[in-house]
């Protein structure tokens, strides 16, 4: 029976052996959780964002628990791309999984000196964060201006060599917008979205609750807003949409790919069960065997 | 084995002292494998709270297969913790960080508040000569247990129990010497024993804290500073769930 369901899904030429993927940020490089679950087993593994140089990221407090989920001001510290090719990309090379390197940077020649440093190497996907709202400069800047983000796109699509996923932030007025820019820009896929701006205040100390003073809102509060706009994308746009927000069980992954979405990445919830993604791909199967669905296809974007 | 997620069943729960609880709770793949300085991560069973809370482990009984909590009630997570019972079941991540690096050199034993629990079952483990000094605000609590491992000096800081003030004027009252510090508490006892150890020239291991995340190196919620760059950073942060949360003291920046 289950030989006969197709669970792979094509981005941009590149194929998942099926939809499920992980939310930059929230799972490293797999290392910490390839203790938990087997890589292998995962559509793709979305890195933590890596920038030209090492980045200290922000002072801590860096997160808080918020209801429904939670609030992290990381700040994108990451190893910069020199240890991260000769350490993280090998590790994930051993696993039969594709690889969705996710670049972060403050200005536009950061973003492509990191591009063309990947340039030589055996990864699948870029995803390009632009929508980063922890980061005083640069990061989201790029993100909530369609101009801006058409530069950035057109800027980084010269320099690259894989194909670039634009990540969305959805704190913008009207997020189809920013999608068309990045269409028109030569993106060759789109992710949304990262974190809500958000803030909280520690009653007991009287300030802020994370250092930053503003951090990004995560986790399953935020699920019926990303479904909202990866919709309003996935009508706007022609191009493959990762859809992310909030996805903790089977179900909200079935509701992004629902309405619209290719693959689906799992964020916050790796944090409350580490098993979360292989559970969410076992869920899938179930669901497709259960209402004879033999193609995936069949339900991407099957509400209109 | 490694780490795992598992539901655990609650042995026993009782109160120490105000606020403060001790839940022994049964995790054999996890006591199995865990040591002093370790700690787990639990989760509350609101859908609505999706960070776990990391607690230290008290005590590990691998024969028993339990492992104890013993906690204080902070907020919203403790208070539901605090109010399990016996056969509730409640899930847990572990064992998670590093545990203290044991030696057989003289020891001096430190916890300071809700940094006493570790220091417990680091008593158990240390097979050399020991002292304990326990640091309270006002109650005390755990500190009979230590006895049968050391001997126990006190401070509090309304003077009712030991020396009136902090573990560090209990040290000098009482001419406490070791050749290494273990130690357990509030930042600002922490940043006092380092000074003291470096004033001194003695080893010093401390367990820090700092609110977390996935509380198995993923996220880098936790870091601390570091006085040299670390190598998986690159930069002058180190993971306290994964890197620590037991670290020399002459290595963060406190």
């Amino acid at each position: 029976m289950s030989d006969k369901i197709n669970m792979s899904v094509d981005i941009a030429g590149v194929t998942l052996k099926n939809p499920i993927t992980v939310a930059s940020g929230t799972f490293g490089s797999g290392m910490e959780y390839s203790e938990f679950v087997d890589l292998s087993q995962l559509g793709a593994v979305t890195t933590k964002g890596v920038a030209n140089i090492p980045w200290p990221g922000n002072p801590t407090p860096r997160i808080a628990e918020t209801y429904g989920g939670m609030m992290n001001a990381i700040g994108l510290q990451n190893p910069g791309i020199d240890v991260f090719k000769k350490r993280d990309i090998p590790f994930l090379r051993d696993y039969d999984t594709k690889i969705i390197v996710n670049v972060c940077g403050k200005s536009k020649e950061d973003y492509v000196d990191c591009v063309e440093k990947l340039g030589d190497c055996d990864v699948d996907l870029l995803e390009i964060n632009v929508s980063c709202p922890n980061v005083k400069e640069g990061g989201i800047a790029f993100g909530q201006q369609p101009d801006a983000l058409y530069d950035i796109t057109k800027a980084v699509k010269a320099a690259a060599k894989q194909p670039i996923i634009m990540k969305l932030s959805p704190n913008v007025t009207d997020i189809t917008e920013m999608a068309r820019a990045a269409e028109a820009g030569g993106a060759d896929a789109v992710s949304l979205i990262n974190t809500l701006t958000g803030m909280k205040i520690d009653v007991n100390r009287r300030t802020f609750a994370v250092a930053n003073k503003t951090a990004g809102v995560s986790g399953p509060a935020i699920h019926p807003i990303a479904v909202r706009m990866v919709y309003q994308v996935a009508n706007a746009i022609k191009l493959p949409i990762i859809g992310m927000g909030g996805v903790a069980t089977t179900e909200d992954a079935l509701e992004m790919i629902m309405v619209g979405a290719s693959a689906v990445a799992v964020g916050t919830a790796n944090f409350h069960n580490p098993y979360a993604t292989v559970e969410i791909i076992k869920g899938i199967e179930e669901y497709m065997k259960k209402n004879s669905i033999s193609d995936i296809h069949e339900l991407i974007g099957c509400v209109k | 084995m490694g780490k795992l997620k598992m539901t655990a069943k609650v042995v026993s729960q009782e109160t120490l002292a105000t606020d403060v609880h001790s839940l022994v709770l049964e995790a054999p793949e996890i006591a199995s494998q865990a040591i002093a300085g370790q700690f787990v991560s639990v989760y509350t069973h609101d859908g609505s709270k999706m960070l776990p809370r990391p607690i230290s482990l008290c005590g590990i009984d691998r024969e028993a297969g339990t492992l104890r909590l013993v906690y204080r009630v902070v907020g919203f997570g403790t208070k539901e913790f605090s109010q399990l019972t016996v056969g509730d079941t409640v899930d847990i991540l572990g064992p998670l960080g590093n545990g203290f690096m044991k030696s057989d050199k003289k020891a001096i034993l430190i916890g300071g508040g809700i940094g006493i629990p570790p220091m417990l079952q680091l008593a158990k483990e240390l097979d050399c000569e020991k002292s304990v000094v326990l640091g309270y605000r006002d109650e005390i609590f755990l500190n009979e247990e230590f006895e049968p491992y050391a001997h126990v000096y006190m401070s509090s800081e309304d003077g009712q129990h030991g020396v009136k003030g902090n573990v560090i004027d209990a040290i000098k009252e009482y001419g406490v010497d070791g050749a290494v510090i273990y130690a357990c508490g509030p930042t600002p006892m922490l940043r006092g024993i380092k000074a003291y150890a470096m004033e001194k020239g003695i080893e010093c291991q401390i367990s820090m804290e700092e609110k977390m995340a996935c509380g198995v190196g993923a996220c880098l919620a936790c870091v601390c500073k570091t006085k040299d760059i670390d190598e998986h950073s690159q930069v002058h942060n180190r993971r306290i769930c994964k890197d620590g949360p037991v670290f020399y003291a002459e290595e963060v920046e406190l």
